[in-house]
């Protein structure tokens, strides 16, 4: 039996049986990361011996009836801009090439709380910038389903990972998209949670006002299972919500009868792919059939959501990498003369092109002068996307659409361009800046075998609907291993 | 996305980034940048404000900026401490140090 092929949930009740050991499952995730590290790259940072003195400590605590949740001794991977006490956080920055991180996040503790075994840090793009997994300064990830394509990003190495089933599940990060997107390039399963329902304590900030931890796995189930687990109220994150309706596995039911499903017409204009478009109508079919009310209508605004984006991210970026300088922790320069210097020598040689290029945009709409013009209409134009949203979910129960324009691209071809890469962000970015929750999930393969993702997308605190529909329709669609799983 | 890159298209070459602008943005930015990437920072930054100009389209007057999607009030907790002292493990990342302190370039003349 190939432990990595089933779903988190199930083998962490096999662990519960006794049937297996947290061990066996640990050694069955290492030895595929070993077999299949030279294909995917979803890794930057991979420690055995640490995830095996945890497991015999996990099996211990499940043995004496300490452990009874339902992912206790399951192997799971962290994106790299997570922080986890003792083991290399890279951000995949050279910048970073050697930081150990003195505490662990938040939503990593909350795993291990509940048994997690963390086998290893999965690979991103840079700062969490990008869209490929192209960025990293580890290399790239490759696609499971076609080594000659890319994950997705930023969470890219966190999605490889889960398709290519090197472990059971994983933690990936979203500000503009970056679980959604690279899970709806993998064939995987992966939630960004409404704003504040995850601590951001631990997780290295992007653009604080829009990032949010989540979970990326096999199916809508372990998703539900994993967000009960990392959501909490914390007093370290400010922005933190405290929620009494955190128990998403509750809405793990087979019935849209009655829900209102809305397509924002805004989704389907020119850009996106023909074969996308048809496998997300004929999703949107299923669940009609299952009897849910599906309509189109007129969201607004969509073609604001990503300039307005990229001022927001830029400018949080640029306040919040400011404190990589070389002094306390990380890369610093070997030449210089005075402090000015070694900053900005450490800076300029530590950051990659991409990180650079958000820097200076940030730095720029937020200097005096510009500060009006760019950034404050920026979060003007966030008020009205809300707005939109409020309107919409006035409504609807649930929004439903593409998750990126296309498939996803040959490795190579979306660097050379910027600003045509973060147009392929187009569906993504506007639920990060309304601080909703969103769910990518496989609904079909393109012609040339790559996975489709279908995107639904929530009210502010509205999981459960999502979730719901999401695993209604998923009860008409076997789960798809990609060609990697099966080596 | 045609329609938006087309937007690009017609305002291409309207944002014009003075050398100086750029010069000032690197020093806020404390990046230290080549000629080459400096002229390419430039033209990157043109084409992506002449994107971002789109926004002018809209009308957002008497639209308050959202900083914050949640009505939030300042958040307070006692100062307490809980962490114990981290201090040797935070010093294990010094890129210099000596003893208990961070080792930097000499920042004050004498």
């Amino acid at each position: 039996m190939n432990l990595l092929s089933l779903t988190a949930v199930e083998l962490g009740k096999k662990i519960k049986a006794g049937e297996v050991a947290t061990e066996e499952a640990v050694r069955a995730s290492l030895a595929a990361i070993e077999a299949k590290e030279p294909q995917v790259n979803g890794f930057v940072t991979v420690d055995g011996e640490y995830a095996l003195k945890r497991a015999a400590e996990v099996q211990k605590q499940i043995d004496d009836g300490t452990l009874t949740g339902p992912l206790a001794g399951v192997p799971v991977a962290v994106k790299d801009n997570l922080c986890t006490k003792g083991l290399l956080t890279t951000c995949s920055s050279k910048i970073l090439h050697n930081f150990i991180p003195t505490y662990t996040a938040e939503a990593v503790r909350n795993l291990e709380k509940a048994g997690a075994v963390v086998v290893g840090k999965t690979n991103m793009d840079e700062f969490a910038m990008g869209s490929t997994t192209e960025t990293s300064a580890y290399g790239v990830t490759r696609n499971p389903w076609n080594t000659a394509h890319v994950p997705g990003g930023s969470s890219g190495g966190s999605c490889a990972a889960v398709a290519a089933e090197e472990v059971s599940y994983a933690l990936g990060s979203d500000t503009g998209g970056s679980i959604r997107q690279p899970s709806s390039f993998c064939g995987v399963t992966g939630i960004k949670p409404t704003y504040g329902t995850v601590s951001r304590y631990g997780l290295i900030a992007y653009g604080s006002s829009l990032d949010q931890i989540g979970p990326v796995a096999k199916d809508v189930t372990d998703c539900a299972a994993i967000l009960e687990i990392i959501s909490s109220h914390d007093k370290k994150d400010s922005t933190s919500i405290k929620r009494e309706d955190t128990d998403f596995t509750a809405a793990l039911v087979d019935d849209v009868k009655g829900m209102k499903i809305g397509i924002p017409k805004d989704y389907l204009g020119s850009g996106l792919d023909d074969e996308v478009k048809q496998a997300v109508f004929k999703a949107a079919k299923v669940l009609e059939e299952k009897g849910a009310m599906v309509e189109e209508f007129d969201l607004s605004l969509a073609e604001y959501a990503i300039p307005a984006y990229y001022v927001i991210a830029a400018a949080e970026a640029s306040s919040n990498l400011e404190r990589f300088d070389g002094v306390k922790y990380g890369y610093r320069a070997k030449d210089y003369e005075g402090l000015h210097d070694m900053y900005k020598k450490s800076r300029s040689q530590g950051f990659g092109a991409e990180v650079k290029r958000r820097i200076m945009l940030g730095s720029f709409v937020l200097s005096s002068g510009y500060y009006d013009a760019y950034y404050l209409k920026a979060l003007r134009t966030k008020a009205l996307i809300k707005q939109a949203f409020d309107k919409a979910f006035a409504k609807y129960d649930v929004i439903l659409g593409p998750v990126a324009p296309t498939t996803a691209p040959k490795l190579g071809e979306s660097l050379c361009d910027p600003l045509k890469m973060y147009l392929g962000d187009i569906y993504t970015v506007s639920v990060n800046l309304a601080g909703l929750p969103g769910i990518s999930f496989p609904c079909g393969l393109d012609s040339r075998g790559l996975p489709v993702g279908l995107q639904l997308i929530g009210d502010c605190f509205q999981e459960k609907k999502i979730i719901r529909a999401a695993f209604s329709y998923e009860q008409t669609r076997p789960y798809h291993h990609s060609p990697l799983a099966e080596v | 996305m045609e329609q938006v890159e087309k937007k690009v298209d017609v305002k291409a070459g309207k944002n014009d980034i003075s050398d100086e602008t750029m010069e000032y943005v690197g020093i806020l930015a404390k990046l230290e940048l080549s000629k080459e990437e400096k002229a390419a920072a430039k033209k990157d930054m043109e084409k992506m404000l002449d994107y971002i100009d789109t926004l002018n389209e809209l009308d957002t007057s008497g639209i308050e900026p959202m900083s914050h999607v949640f009505a939030m009030d300042n958040v307070f907790r006692e100062d307490i401490v809980e962490d114990v002292d981290g201090g040797e493990d935070t010093l294990a990342n010094a890129p210099e140090r000596r003893e208990r302190a961070f080792v930097v370039p000499k920042t004050v003349d004498q």
